[in-house]
């Protein structure tokens, strides 16, 4: 998948159409959380500055804040994840939180890829 | 694992805390508490050592019966909350918190009457097993057979202390056995169909779901027993206890706040910290404890309200991370308690 980032915060993106970063968290985030019971998502139009959180997932022992690596508008909500949270550990397909038009997609360029990622989780667990 | 009270344990084990609480619900879960503290008090002046350090009364029940209390301070707050099982007139078994351990025994010690002895119980470790199936499982797993004995009772059985009680609302056991033991009753136990082994995180949600304080959260050394909503713990005929004249006051002139249960009726989860607000948006107290009722898949907590918000059906606000979120004050107990009766049947 080469057009998949990832973050330090477990965040993964999937680039479309060159400036959308569809957004949501990594296997290793949704298992450290447990039973996932509700997500607070965003509203859409919201304007959403790299390093701020955009989005809370709500497990049954804590709440983890999604941060966004990119600024830009959210132009995409997965509101299907309020009737059912766990869909976030199905796919991406079905597990992406939100959707964020970049204003800069070339901020996209620091953040890891699938085999950094990878060996980024081998110094955190 | 995390670590609690200075202890690492499992917060879930393999299937999860949601499975592992329903689980508990529905068969039998098998908790490690062997972080907690367990005491003897003996000697002629045992009873009267525990009508000085708790606001309970132990000389009118029988031997067996366990009772659910809490050590005042001179202040009327409360140093921890524990129960104490009266196994005869001259012999007390006592359960404690294990982050208040230190604290409490340092607490009971200073307190300790020359004709009574107190001997803290390092090398047991306590097992509980809680969920409808428990009776049948002890019988079938230990050949203990507990039939006869009523809810908030022990028994010293096969070298095991066995009480039937808990911290979720269902029929279930604590079981104190001596170490060199454990393993081997944890292993027997846990072959069974009916158990599966639950970690702290659903024994929280368990206890949440039936509105028990949780020491250092729900009560502290700041709240008394009353506004804590404990008055049933109170004895009726002696004020001669560590902290009865706050108590007391409290209990004949009402106070400023009370512990409730909240429901949140809006969407969202809401957690220990979060500012309870009136519909004007003013504080008018805070949560305690809170999550998710995984029995009402709702969000549930307690907290402290001002006096005039404590009604049930109250509507009222919880902010979480700046947002207020509609709730409503709720009884402490969120689920019904499927505890046996406390009656001992005739012989």
């Amino acid at each position: 998948m080469p057009d998949m980032k990832y973050t330090q915060d477990h965040e993964w993106l999937k680039i479309e159409d060159g400036n959308v970063a569809v957004i949501g968290i990594t296997d290793y985030a949704q298992n450290a959380l447990g039973d996932l019971v509700y997500v607070e998502l965003p509203k859409m139009g919201r304007q959403v500055k790299k390093g701020e959180h955009f989005a809370v997932v709500e497990s049954v022992k804590t709440a983890a804040e999604v941060y966004t690596p990119v600024t830009g508008e959210v132009i995409g909500v997965n509101d299907n994840l309020s009737g059912d949270p766990e869909l976030m550990k199905k796919s991406i397909e079905e597990g992406w939180i939100a959707k964020i038009k970049m204003n800069n997609p070339d901020e996209i360029s620091g953040l890891m890829d699938k085999a950094a990622y990878d060996d980024f989780l081998k110094t955190v667990s | 694992m995390g670590e609690f009270a200075g202890y690492d344990m499992p917060l879930y084990y393999k299937e999860g805390v949601l499975k592992e609480h329903e689980w508990t619900r529905s068969h039998a879960g098998l908790f490690d508490v062997s972080h907690m503290g367990q005491v003897m008090v003996t000697g002629k002046g045992a009873l009267g050592f525990w009508h000085k350090v708790t606001p309970g009364a132990y000389d009118k029940i029988p031997d067996g019966r366990a009772k659910y209390s809490v050590l005042p301070n001179a202040q009327g707050g409360i140093v921890d909350d524990l129960i104490v099982t009266r196994l005869g007139p001259e012999k007390f078994f006592s359960v404690i918190n294990a982050g208040c351990k230190d604290k409490d025994i340092a607490w009971l010690k200073t307190h300790l009457p020359s004709d009574a002895e107190m001997d803290v119980w390092t090398g047991r470790s306590l097992i509980a097993l809680q969920g409808p199936d428990s009776e049948n499982v002890l019988r079938e797993a230990l050949g203990l057979e507990t039939a006869d004995m009523p809810y908030m009772w022990a028994m010293e059985m096969q070298g095991l202390m066995v009480s039937r009680l808990g911290y979720t609302g269902e029929d279930g056991f604590e079981i104190s056995i001596p170490d060199d033991r454990a393993a081997a009753v944890w292993d027997k136990l846990l072959a069974h169909s009916s158990v599966k082994p639950v970690g702290l995180a659903a024994r929280d949600s368990l206890r949440l779901e039936m509105g028990y304080p949780l020491y250092g959260h729900d009560i502290d050394d700041k709240t008394s027993p009353v506004e804590a909503g404990l008055q049933w713990i109170i004895a009726r005929d002696h004020d001669d206890y560590i902290g009865a004249e706050t108590i007391l006051s409290h209990l004949h002139n009402g106070t400023q706040r009370h512990r409730v249960g909240i429901l949140l009726t809006g969407k969202g989860i809401a957690r220990e910290g979060s500012e309870l607000r009136d519909l004007q948006d003013r504080k008018i107290g805070i949560m305690t404890s809170g999550g998710f009722s995984p029995t009402l898949k709702k969000s549930i907590g307690q907290g402290y309200v001002e006096s005039g918000f404590a009604e049930t059906g109250q509507k009222i606000f919880v902010n979480v991370r700046g947002n207020n979120i509609e709730a409503e004050i709720a009884g402490l107990s969120f689920v019904t308690a499927k505890t046996k009766s406390m009656k001992k049947k005739a012989a």
